[in-house]
């Protein structure tokens, strides 16, 4: 077994899944000749040529668009968008036919696609290459979301989403590209989506979150053990659809949570944990609710990133917070 | 300075606005039984038209998209299609879907707001009605990938209308599917109107089709009134596909005799002198004229193609008014291969279940 680093876990499911599916093909800007910008698709060009890993015009709602095209006639398309920053053009694709093809024929096509999506904060990007957008795409209808924080989780998570039989945007945090290194099975072995998961055990307050802000809960975690709090880190793995049975059984066990979420307050994925929990949770709450997130400005060039990005200290303290009170 | 690229547009027409020939036929015109079979398919689309109208008139249907004076361009593409090619369209294509197996009661369906219209029994490949403009443009182009990756001797056909041309992602699509040389053929209906915008207002260009050029794909303009000459084009251009020669964009030259819905009401923005010159290229009677003229047509067989089209749209409309409408339970049917745990208890609430 390898130690290879989230980008890489990327790279390795792309291949897995491309010589086990021949229906399955990449696309994207420079995903081939250059590998990628991140080099998420190396050596796939070499590997499966040019016809199955394609090197788009520079056209981000194309290649979405084209992605469902294929998808309708029988392919399996692993789309990337460069930045999630440039994704918003997607939306369009994204909204009114990728989450509908299925519904609107009522099951006579189907939209079988990934559109993977590096995001997040925390590399020193330019403008518009930090953004968070999950909770955009969380709110359409039709789709999955899922947002992985390690490399073994990237792996399996991956492989499950090219096989879904629908549409999967897949966000990939470029902070955790290469900051570490895990051990990954080649397994060909997928990961369950609609599920959340337990990267931590813990009795004394649940920590949510997802992406690149797992790495910080459980950073947290470690720091809250030394003082004694026992904190359990559910990973969100898959947004939408939101597995909010393991959250209210772990705030069950817990009686605290503290939610956390790169991405700007308003109408963050963090708020919508919180109303679930509010509605169906609300007698195993000890204390009310925290929201540890980004804040309601525009994502900071590099030089103010540190200063909007929740981290382990931004955590402990709202974890504390529900501990003190009553 | 020298001149590094010349072009120079096209334009097709074999029957002018009074049946006369202009240009040396093309040879699916020698039968002339199979015109007839043509303007059968045009008589039924407009006889649709009308009833779809008084259904909507009448609240028996939402709003509709009429494709009066549409009927050539509807005929011309669908009989140059195969059965295994696919067809993405716009609103103004049911008669494009007829030809192709989509039912009158599936029709009906749709524009009655039902999902179960989309679910066509004939046409399984088919691409549903794309309202947001121009979108399918791309996913042409991604289904036209898909087939020269399988080396499917297969084509896409993508109808598009003036307005569409002047979005970002008509020319995102024309380009790729140029730069890939894809089997995809993208019908331009320029009817001169989108809602209430004037041709003249949506491009400087003097045509659409050249917006084509700027793709390197091949293109021209035909009289879109002319069922022959979209015919023509269409044959081409999808040979053209399926020989790996690329894609093509065909700018059909038409007028919208209708308001764009029965939502609108087109005498707020266009003068009824244009309307009542444009009824004097009426498709319809340009083929019929020419087939009387041919001694393929008769009044005999006219009065029986009405009534047979009018028996025809009037038992699908009855079959739709009879079709139960759907239970609350569609809205979740069919929105995943599976339905998530956690949409399980919103479907019993909207069912009443919970």
């Amino acid at each position: 077994m390898a130690q290879i680093t989230l980008v890489e876990a990327v790279n390795l499911a792309l291949k897995r899944e491309m010589e086990r599916d021949p229906a399955v093909v990449v696309l994207g800007e420079d995903v081939g000749v250059d590998g990628g910008v991140f080099r998420a698709t190396l050596g796939l060009i070499e590997r499966f040529g040019p016809e199955r890993v394609i090197d788009t015009p520079l056209a981000e709602a194309l290649i979405t668009g084209m992605a469902i095209g294929m998808a309708v006639e029988g392919l399996k398309p692993v789309a990337e968008i460069q930045f999630s920053g440039f994704g918003y053009t997607t939306i369009d694709q994204v909204v009114n036919h990728a989450g509908r093809m299925r519904h609107r024929t009522q099951g006579r096509l189907s939209c079988p696609l990934v559109l993977r999506m590096p995001c997040g904060a925390g590399i020193h990007a330019p403008e518009h290459h930090s953004e968070s957008p999950e909770a955009m795409f969380a709110h359409v209808p039709g789709i999955r979301v899922v947002y992985p924080s390690s490399p073994r989780r990237a792996y399996g998570l991956l492989l499950a989403a090219i096989r879904d039989p629908d549409p999967v945007v897949f966000l990939e945090p470029t902070r955790l590209y290469r900051l570490f290194k895990e051990e990954v099975a080649d397994d060909g072995e997928a990961l369950p989506l609609d599920a959340c998961h337990t990267a931590r055990e813990g009795s004394d307050v649940t920590v949510a979150a997802w992406g690149a802000m797992v790495h910080e809960s459980l950073a947290a975690a470690d720091a809250l053990a030394e003082q004694g709090v026992s904190a359990e880190v559910l990973d969100v793995e898959t947004l939408k659809p939101l597995d909010l049975d393991t959250l209210l059984a772990s705030v069950a066990k817990t009686g605290r949570c503290v939610i956390v979420t790169e991405a700007a307050r308003t109408c963050s994925f963090a708020s919508e944990i919180a109303a679930g929990l509010a509605e169906e949770g609300l007698l195993s709450l000890l204390a009310p609710v925290q929201r540890v997130t980004g804040y309601d400005v525009v994502v900071p060039l590099p030089r103010l990133e540190r200063h909007y990005m929740p981290d382990k200290g931004r955590i402990v303290a709202a974890v504390k917070k529900t501990l003190a009170f009553g | 300075m020298s001149v590094v690229a010349r072009f120079e547009i096209r334009y097709s027409q074999f029957l002018d606005p009074r049946s006369k020939v202009v240009a040396p036929l093309p040879e699916f015109t020698r039968k002339t039984e199979d015109l007839a079979k043509l303007y059968r398919w045009m008589v039924l689309m407009r006889a649709y038209d009308a009833k779809a109208i008084a259904l909507q008139r009448t609240g028996q249907i939402n709003t509709f998209a009429s494709l009066l004076g549409h009927e050539a361009i509807n005929a011309g593409i669908a009989s140059a299609m195969a059965k295994d090619d696919v067809f993405l369209m716009t609103y103004r294509e049911n008669g494009v879907q007829l030809m192709r197996g989509v039912t009158l009661k599936e029709l009906f369906l749709y524009w009655g707001g039902d999902e179960r219209g989309s679910d066509y029994a004939g046409p399984r490949g088919d691409f549903p009605i794309c309202i947001t403009i121009a979108a399918h443009a791309a996913h042409a182009v991604g289904a036209a990938y898909a087939m020269k990756l399988r080396r499917e001797p297969r084509a896409a056909v993508c109808a598009l209308g003036d307005g569409a041309t002047s979005k970002g992602d008509f020319y995102e699509a024309i380009n790729a599917a140029g730069a890939w040389k894809l089997p995809v053929v993208f019908a331009l209906t320029n009817n001169q109107w989108a809602i209430s915008v004037p041709r003249a207002k949506q491009s400087a260009a003097q045509t659409l089709a050249q917006k084509a050029i700027a793709a390197g794909i091949e293109c021209l303009q035909v009289d879109g009134n002319d069922v022959i000459a979209v015919r023509h084009a269409m044959d081409e251009a999808l040979e053209r596909a399926r020989s790996g020669g690329g894609p093509t964009l065909i700018e059909m030259l038409t007028y919208r005799l209708s308001d764009h819905t029965t939502a609108d009401d087109a005498t707020r923005y266009r003068n009824p002198d244009e309307v009542a010159e444009a009824w004097k290229r009426d498709p319809i009677v340009r083929l019929r004229t020419y087939l009387l003229a041919a001694g393929a047509w008769n009044k005999a067989a006219e009065d029986a193609l009405l009534k047979d089209c009018n028996e025809q749209v009037q038992a699908a409309a009855q079959a739709y008014l009879d079709t139960p409408p759907p239970t609350a339970k569609q809205m979740f049917d069919h929105l995943y291969a599976q339905l998530p745990a956690v949409l399980h208890k919103q479907r019993a609430a909207a069912l009443g279940d919970d």
